[in-house]
C-alpha cells in the first residue's frame, strides 16, 4: 500500500473521532452552562472548554468574548476553525475521496452523505436548531461510518491504519476530557468533592454516553476515583484510556503479522499498554491526575509520531 | 438552410441501426424517463462520477449531464472508423520516431522543418532516445465528427493524455443497469475489456532493464484535478497504484514508489500530468507535481513513461494539416478518415479564398485553444466579420480557416420529449505491442437547441456508444 494511502486512511479515523470529540465538548459545556455556578457566571465554563479543545486564541481573534451561541457555531459549523465539526468531516470526506478505491462503496456513502448532510445544516438558519439536535447527529453518523467500516471493509493493512487513527484520536480525546473536568473546569482546590464537582463529573459521564454504564459497573456515589477508574482502566469502557491504546496495539500487531515485521511502534505500545494495565487509582492520583494524563498525552503524541515515521511518511526501509 | 445528417432517420425512415430503439423510444412515457433520468443521476452521484470544479464556488462535484439515448454504429460503418484510427494512431506513432531520430519527413521536405523543431511542444530532452517498441504515444484519443452516412472528419488527436474514457466506460455500465431488455434486444460489443487491454498495452512497453511482471502506476496531478476520479478509476479497474509525484522518488537509476513495506520499484507510468511537470530537474524547476531525477531513468531505460515526453508535437495544430501526408509517408497507404480541408493563411492563395468567404468560415489562431481568437462566420455580425478581417490581414501567418461543419444529430431526451441534437466522437486507440481499439467511444451531445459545441464546459453532455455486432 502506498505511505500516502495509508495516512488517508490514517487521518479518516482521526478526522471522524475528532469531529465526535468535538461535539461532545460542546454538548457538556451546554450541559454545564444550564448549571447555576458559585459565582463565576457561564462565561468560564464556556472559556474552559476553548481552552480544552484548542480553540481559544482563534475564537477570540475572530469573536471577542465567549457568548454561548458564537461558541456553539464556531465549533460546529465554522470553516476557519480547523478543529470544527464540519471542518473534520470535510476533511474526512476529501481524505476518502482520495483513496476513494481503498474504501467500500458503503463507507463512502456514509462519510459522502455525512459530509453533504451537514452542508444542508450549514445553510439552515441556527436559530431553528437545538444544540442536542447538532450534537445527536454527529453520534448517530459516526456510529454510521464505524459500522460500515466494521461491516465491509477487507481486514487489510487499510484496515488496520483507519483503526489506528480511530484509537489513538480516542486515546488522546478522553485524556483530554478527563483532564478538562479535573484541571480546568474546576477553578480552586477547595471546590473538590463539593456539589458543583460531582455534577460536573456527571456531565463528563453523560458527554462520554457512560453515564448508566457506570452506574451499572460500580452504583452508589460518584466519586472522582471510581470515574477515574472507570475511563481510564476499566476495559469495559469502550472509550477508556486502556482500552484505546490496547485497540491500538491490536491494530499496530495486525500490521505486523501482515506485513512480517513487527518495529519501534510496536514496541512502543507494547510498552505503553504494559504500563497502563500495571498501574491503579492510586498511583495515578498520587502522581497527580494532571500529571498523569499529560504524560498520557505526550506518550500517545510520540506513538503516532512512531507510527507516521515507520509507515506514513514513505522512509521506510 | 444547411441540411443535418441525423443518424437515426433518413428520409423518414428509421436507419437500420436504430432500428430496435424505435419501439423503445415510442413507449417511454415523460413519467417513466424522468424517473430514469433521476435515476441515472443518482447513481452518477452515488459512483462518485462527477468532476471537480475547484474554487469557481457552488458545489466542487459537478455531473456531466448523461442522455440515455443511445449512439448506435453498424458494424460496418464501425469497421471503417477502426481502420482509420488504427492507420492514423500508426503513422502519427510513425512520425515521432522520425521526428526525434533522422527527420526523414522533413528532408524529403512533406513538412517545414520550423513547424516541427521550433514548435513548442518539440522536445529536446528526448532527441535521439528510442522509447520501447519506439512508441510515443500509447493512448490516442481522435475527435471525429460526422457529416453524412459515410462522410467522417478528423477534428483532432490528441497524443498527450486524453481524457473521458471513464464515462465511455460509466455510460456503459449505467445503461446496463437501467435498461438491461436494450442489451437483450439489440448484439452490443462490449467496452468493459478496455481496463485490461490498457494495462496489457502498457506491460508490453516495460522499459529494457526490467526483467520481471512490470509494476505499473497511473501519476496525477492529485486530487484537485478535474479528472481525479478518471485516474484513481482506471487505476481501480487495472489494479495499480495511482500516485502523485511526492509519492515517487528516484534513486540507484529506477524510479520507485514511497509503500508502507518500504521502497517498491515502478516500471511503466502512465502519466496524466504534462511533459513540463514530469522532472523539476529536466523542465520546470517550480513544479511540485513531478520527480526530481526522472528524465535521467527514462532516459537510460529505467522506467517508461506513457505517452511519451515529446509526443505532443504530433497533435499540435499547425501539425495536424500533415497527418494524411505521414499516412502516405510512412505506411504508403492513402488515408481513410479524412481531415477538416484547412485553409492556411499563410498562403497568399488561400489567404484570398479565406477573406473572400469569411461568413461561411470558422477562423482559427494557430496556437489559441477553448475557443478564443475564434471567428465563427454564420454565427458573427457584419461588424464583428469586418473586426476579424483587420486582424487577419495584420497578421495572417497566425490563422488557419476551415468550413463551418454540419455536425450529425442524434435523437436526444430534452425537455419536451426526443429532439435531434449534434454530437462528436472520440474513440481510444491503445498502442503497445499490438494496436487496440475498443468498440466504441465517448460521444458528447450539444444539448441546446443548435449549437455545435460539445463541450462540457458549455452545455455539453455525454451518451453511451455502441457498435452492434454483426
Amino acid at each position: 500500500m502506498l505511505s500516502r494511502t495509508a495516512e488517508n486512511l490514517f487521518w479518516i479515523g482521526r478526522y471522524i473521532e475528532r469531529a465526535e470529540t468535538m461535539a461532545r465538548l460542546l454538548e457538556v459545556g451546554a450541559r454545564i452552562a444550564l448549571m447555576p455556578s458559585a459565582g463565576h457566571g457561564y462565561r468560564s465554563e464556556w472559556e474552559s472548554l476553548l481552552l480544552a479543545s484548542g480553540t481559544a486564541e482563534g475564537f477570540a481573534t475572530k469573536y471577542g468574548d465567549p457568548v454561548q451561541r458564537n461558541i456553539e457555531s464556531y465549533l460546529f459549523f465554522d470553516r476557519d476553525n480547523p478543529s470544527s465539526v464540519i471542518s473534520c468531516i470535510y476533511r474526512a470526506r476529501e481524505n476518502a475521496r482520495i483513496v476513494r478505491t481503498a474504501i467500500t462503496s458503503q463507507l463512502w456513502d456514509a462519510l459522502n452523505t455525512t459530509y453533504q448532510e451537514i452542508t444542508q445544516l450549514e445553510r439552515r438558519a441556527r436559530s431553528e436548531m437545538e444544540l442536542t439536535e447538532l450534537t445527536e447527529w454527529v453520534m448517530r453518523q459516526s456510529a454510521m461510518i464505524r459500522g460500515a467500516i466494521e461491516a465491509t471493509l477487507l481486514r487489510n493493512d487499510g484496515y488496520h491504519f483507519l483503526n489506528i487513527g480511530f484509537a489513538l484520536e480516542r486515546a488522546d480525546n478522553t485524556a483530554r476530557l478527563i483532564d478538562v473536568k479535573y484541571y480546568v473546569l474546576l477553578p480552586s482546590v477547595e471546590l473538590v468533592g463539593s456539589a458543583l464537582d460531582n455534577y460536573q463529573w456527571q456531565v463528563l459521564l453523560r458527554a462520554m454516553s457512560a453515564h448508566r454504564a457506570f452506574h451499572w459497573a460500580y452504583g452508589g456515589d460518584i466519586t472522582a476515583r471510581k470515574i477515574a477508574h472507570f475511563l481510564i482502566l476499566n476495559r469495559q469502557c469502550p472509550r477508556a484510556l486502556i482500552t484505546s491504546l490496547e485497540t491500538a496495539l491490536a491494530h499496530l500487531d495486525g500490521l505486523s503479522r501482515e506485513y512480517n515485521h513487527s518495529g519501534a511502534a510496536q514496541r512502543r505500545a507494547r510498552a505503553l499498554v504494559g504500563d497502563i494495565a500495571e498501574t491503579n487509582v492510586e498511583e495515578i492520583f498520587e502522581e497527580g491526575l494532571h500529571e498523569f494524563l499529560n504524560r498520557y498525552i505526550a506518550e500517545i503524541g510520540a506513538l503516532s509520531t512512531l507510527v507516521y515515521d515507520s509507515y506514513l511518511s514513505g522512509e521506510a526501509r | 438552410m444547411t441540411t443535418y445528417f441525423n443518424e437515426m432517420f433518413e428520409n423518414d425512415q428509421v436507419r437500420a441501426p436504430y432500428a430496435r430503439l424505435e419501439d423503445w423510444m415510442r413507449a417511454m412515457p415523460a413519467e417513466l424517463r424522468q424517473m430514469k433520468q433521476a435515476e441515472a443521476e443518482a447513481l452518477f452521484r452515488r459512483i462518485g462520477i462527477t468532476f471537480a470544479v475547484y474554487g469557481e464556488g457552488g458545489d466542487p462535484d459537478r455531473l456531466i449531464p448523461f442522455d440515455m439515448f443511445p449512439r448506435v454504429f453498424a458494424q460496418n460503418e464501425w469497421r471503417r472508423l477502426e481502420r482509420g484510427i488504427k492507420q492514423r494512431a500508426r503513422a502519427l506513432n510513425a512520425f515521432l520516431t522520425d521526428v526525434y531520430g533522422r527527420g526523414e519527413i522533413v528532408r524529403a521536405g512533406k513538412i517545414p522543418a520550423k513547424l516541427v523543431y521550433q514548435n513548442e511542444a518539440y522536445e529536446r530532452a528526448v532527441v535521439g532516445f528510442q522509447p520501447p517498441r519506439g512508441i510515443y504515444s500509447h493512448i490516442v484519443g481522435i475527435d471525429l465528427v460526422r457529416t453524412g452516412p459515410d462522410q467522417f472528419y478528423v477534428l483532432e488527436d490528441n497524443c498527450r493524455t486524453p481524457s473521458g474514457v471513464s464515462y465511455m466506460l460509466e455510460n456503459r455500465e449505467i445503461m446496463m443497469r437501467m435498461f438491461p431488455q436494450l442489451f437483450r434486444e439489440n448484439r452490443i460489443e462490449p467496452v468493459d475489456g478496455y481496463a485490461e487491454l490498457l494495462r496489457r498495452t502498457l506491460a508490453s512497453v516495460a522499459p529494457a532493464k526490467c526483467d520481471r511482471d512490470p509494476t505499473i502506476a497511473i501519476l496525477t496531478p492529485g486530487h484537485f484535478n478535474s479528472a481525479y476520479y478518471e485516474h484513481s478509476f482506471l487505476a481501480d479497474l487495472m489494479g495499480v497504484e495511482l500516485v502523485e509525484g511526492a509519492d515517487l522518488f528516484v534513486e540507484g537509476g529506477f524510479v520507485w514508489m514511497r509503500t508502507t513495506r518500504g521502497p517498491q520499484k515502478v516500471d511503466v507510468i502512465y502519466r496524466r500530468i504534462d511533459d513540463s511537470f514530469l522532472d523539476p530537474l529536466c523542465f520546470r524547476p517550480d513544479s511540485m507535481l513531478g520527480v526530481p531525477g526522472l528524465m535521467d531513468v527514462y532516459r537510460s531505460g529505467g522506467v517508461t513513461i506513457a505517452s511519451a515526453p515529446g509526443a505532443g508535437v504530433a497533435d499540435d495544430k499547425a501539425i495536424y494539416t500533415f497527418v494524411p501526408e505521414m499516412v502516405r509517408f510512412y505506411l504508403g497507404e492513402e488515408p481513410i478518415l479524412e481531415n477538416v480541408p484547412t485553409w492556411q493563411c499563410a498562403k497568399p492563395d488561400e489567404l484570398k479564398y479565406v477573406l473572400e468567404h469569411l461568413p461561411e468560415l470558422v477562423v482559427k489562431e494557430v496556437h489559441g485553444s477553448g475557443g478564443y481568437g475564434m471567428l465563427v462566420g454564420p454565427k458573427s455580425t457584419k461588424a464583428q466579420i469586418e473586426a476579424f478581417r483587420a486582424k487577419i490581414e495584420d497578421d495572417p501567418d497566425n490563422y488557419i480557416a476551415q468550413p463551418t461543419l454540419a455536425l450529425s444529430t442524434t435523437p436526444t431526451f430534452v425537455e419536451e420529449g426526443i429532439a435531434p441534437r449534434h454530437v462528436d466522437l472520440r474513440p481510444y486507440c491503445l498502442v503497445g505491442e499490438q494496436i487496440e481499439l475498443v468498440p466504441g467511444g465517448l460521444t458528447r451531445v450539444a444539448l441546446t437547441e443548435g449549437s455545435l459545441v460539445v463541450n462540457s464546459s458549455q452545455g455539453g453532455g455525454v451518451k453511451d456508444t455502441w457498435v452492434l455486432a454483426e
